[in-house]
């Protein structure tokens, strides 16, 4: 296939100023993030995949079962007919002890929504790659992040990606994090539909070899066997289901210590350093925006620009959504003057979206709390711009001038 | 992982760090050790062995499998009796009665 090998590039080094980091060549590929997680899905030989198309996540069905039809992976993949199949199908493949992943987005996700509680209590560490798009209705096939907004408070850990290289990335970490025996929880890793999803862009690749040395075979925790035979997903009644989910909140706040020493080890592997949260220009800013997704690399271009300027500003991106990084995020954000934080889900009636309300409930851990509001824009695919993002830093640098925040939830985007 | 000395009544008391994950039984055929008797809330069935012509329609009758028949007679396994009755309405000679708990 044309995005295979290529042999010119194979000499290529990728620049990397790390310490101590052997830098070796590594392959380039072109693919859209679809592509790059059925890619890594290939890779990191996943057991079983049971997956249900839906736009914009049908390349990444497409293309893994295009792998299995060829030969090329070992893979179970179950043709089912909905994603509540799906995800149903996932979650008996993964208490087997098998490597589990599926994709999906928008309705498929919402058709999912009570097994993705099943999958998180029965600790299932399935890795749902989903590619982010807008909630009926009208019905709209394009990005936004109210499908995994919808599902929030499902038990999962929800990575946010912003190009089809960390979708790659982020995919085989992803694995072995979920997978992790003090963690066992399913992670979803999300890509905003189109942007992401179906960007081309050159991607660096892992060789299989190592792949299989970052990812071993999973160790599960616990299995169903015939020789060993147990009950899994039994009734409790009032006097045992809640210490069964509080063992399971504690699984999540194990998340963030694995997650750093996953990416350590991966950037030792690839010479890319990812983690919880990525700031930009932060040291000396005054006002920033924090967001998630593709977002961010807008973000970070207009404060390139505006620095030129001599505006203070600066940008955070949150690959981590859940467990929400408080910690990590008040150390970034504590000093700021003020704060615009992205959303591209509505919570309806709620004081702010998704992410706002989150942001606004962990600053009473900031010593000087900087003034928050919340930029909403992006619904249903609609283009965030540059001019966009200036629109928010000059509210932004407003609010931090007077002290006055005028709007909880400013409608960047939409026509007055 | 399994705790195999512990009964499951014991196991039930234990703190949430103690808890199997996921709820998980890791011993096969425990659920008669599940006391759904508990569940029982207004009366429990009482047998009059006088009247009892052991016939076993209660035995036929009982969902929870709470009628013990032996070479006695009749008895009822009250640690998996929920109170629901139906022996009692069943029983051809009125030998079931339903009793204050």
């Amino acid at each position: 296939m044309f995005y295979k090998r290529r042999e010119e590039y194979n000499e290529v080094i990728i620049p990397y100023q790390g310490e101590g980091i052997t830098v070796r060549p590594q392959e380039l590929a072109g693919m859209g993030g679809n592509e790059a997680v059925a890619y890594a899905a290939k890779q990191a030989n996943v057991d079983v995949v049971a997956a249900y198309p839906i736009t914009p996540q049908t390349i990444m069905v497409e293309r893994f079962s295009e792998y299995v039809a060829n030969g090329e992976v070992d893979t179970e993949f179950v043709c089912v007919e909905s994603e509540h199949s799906a995800m149903s199908a996932c979650v008996g493949a993964s208490v087997t002890g098998a490597r589990v992943m599926t994709s999906t987005a928008s309705q498929g996700l919402a058709l999912m929504h009570e097994v993705l509680y099943v999958a998180s209590s029965l600790r299932c560490p399935i890795v749902m790659m989903v590619a982010n798009r807008a909630l009926s209705a009208p019905i709209n096939i394009h990005g936004d992040h109210s499908d995994m907004m919808g599902s929030r408070d499902c038990g999962w850990i929800q990575i946010y990606v912003e190009n089809p290289q960390e979708a790659y990335d982020w995919t085989l970490q992803a694995l072995k994090i979920a997978e992790d025996p003090e963690i066992s929880l399913p992670a979803s890793v999300n890509l905003d539909g189109f942007t992401v999803s179906h960007a081309m862009e050159d991607l660096n690749l892992l060789s299989d070899g190592q792949v299989k040395e970052f990812l071993p075979p999973r160790k599960p925790v616990f299995k169903v066997e015939p020789e060993n035979p147990n009950t899994v997903g039994a009734f409790a009644m009032p006097d045992y289901y809640y210490e069964v989910k509080r063992l399971q909140e504690e699984a999540m706040r194990k998340v963030p210590e694995v997650l750093v020493k996953v990416t350590k080890e991966y950037e030792k592997t690839s010479q890319r350093k990812y983690g919880i949260i990525e700031t930009f220009d932060m040291d000396d800013a005054e006002t920033a925006i924090l967001s998630m997704g593709s977002t961010a690399g807008t973000v970070r271009s207009v404060v390139r620009q505006l620095r030129e300027k001599g505006r203070k500003v600066g940008a955070v991106k949150l690959w981590l959504y859940r467990p929400f990084p408080s910690e990590e995020l008040t150390s970034a954000i504590c000093d700021l003057k003020a704060l615009a934080v992205i959303d591209r889900a509505m919570s309806f009636g709620a004081p702010y979206g998704p992410l706002c309300s989150d942001v606004a409930s962990i600053l009473q851990d900031c010593e000087s709390k900087p003034k928050i509001f919340n930029a909403m824009c992006g619904l249903g695919g609609r283009d965030i711009s540059s001019d966009d993002i200036r629109i928010m830093f000059d509210e932004a640098d407003q609010i931090a001038r007077t002290g006055v925040v005028r709007d909880r939830i400013k409608f960047v985007g939409v026509r007055e | 992982m399994s705790e195999k000395k512990i009964p499951l009544s014991e196991k039930m008391k234990l703190p949430w760090k103690n808890t199997p994950i996921a709820g998980v039984i890791f011993e096969p055929g425990s659920s008669a050790e599940y006391r759904t008797g508990d569940w029982r809330v207004a009366k429990k069935p009482v047998i009059d062995q006088k009247k009892c012509i052991k016939c076993w329609i209660c035995w036929i009758f009982c969902p929870d499998v709470a009628i013990i028949r032996d070479e006695k007679g009749v008895t009822i396994d009250y640690a998996h009796c929920k109170g629901c009755a139906i022996c009692a309405v069943e029983c051809p000679v009125k030998a079931i009665s339903m009793e204050n708990d």
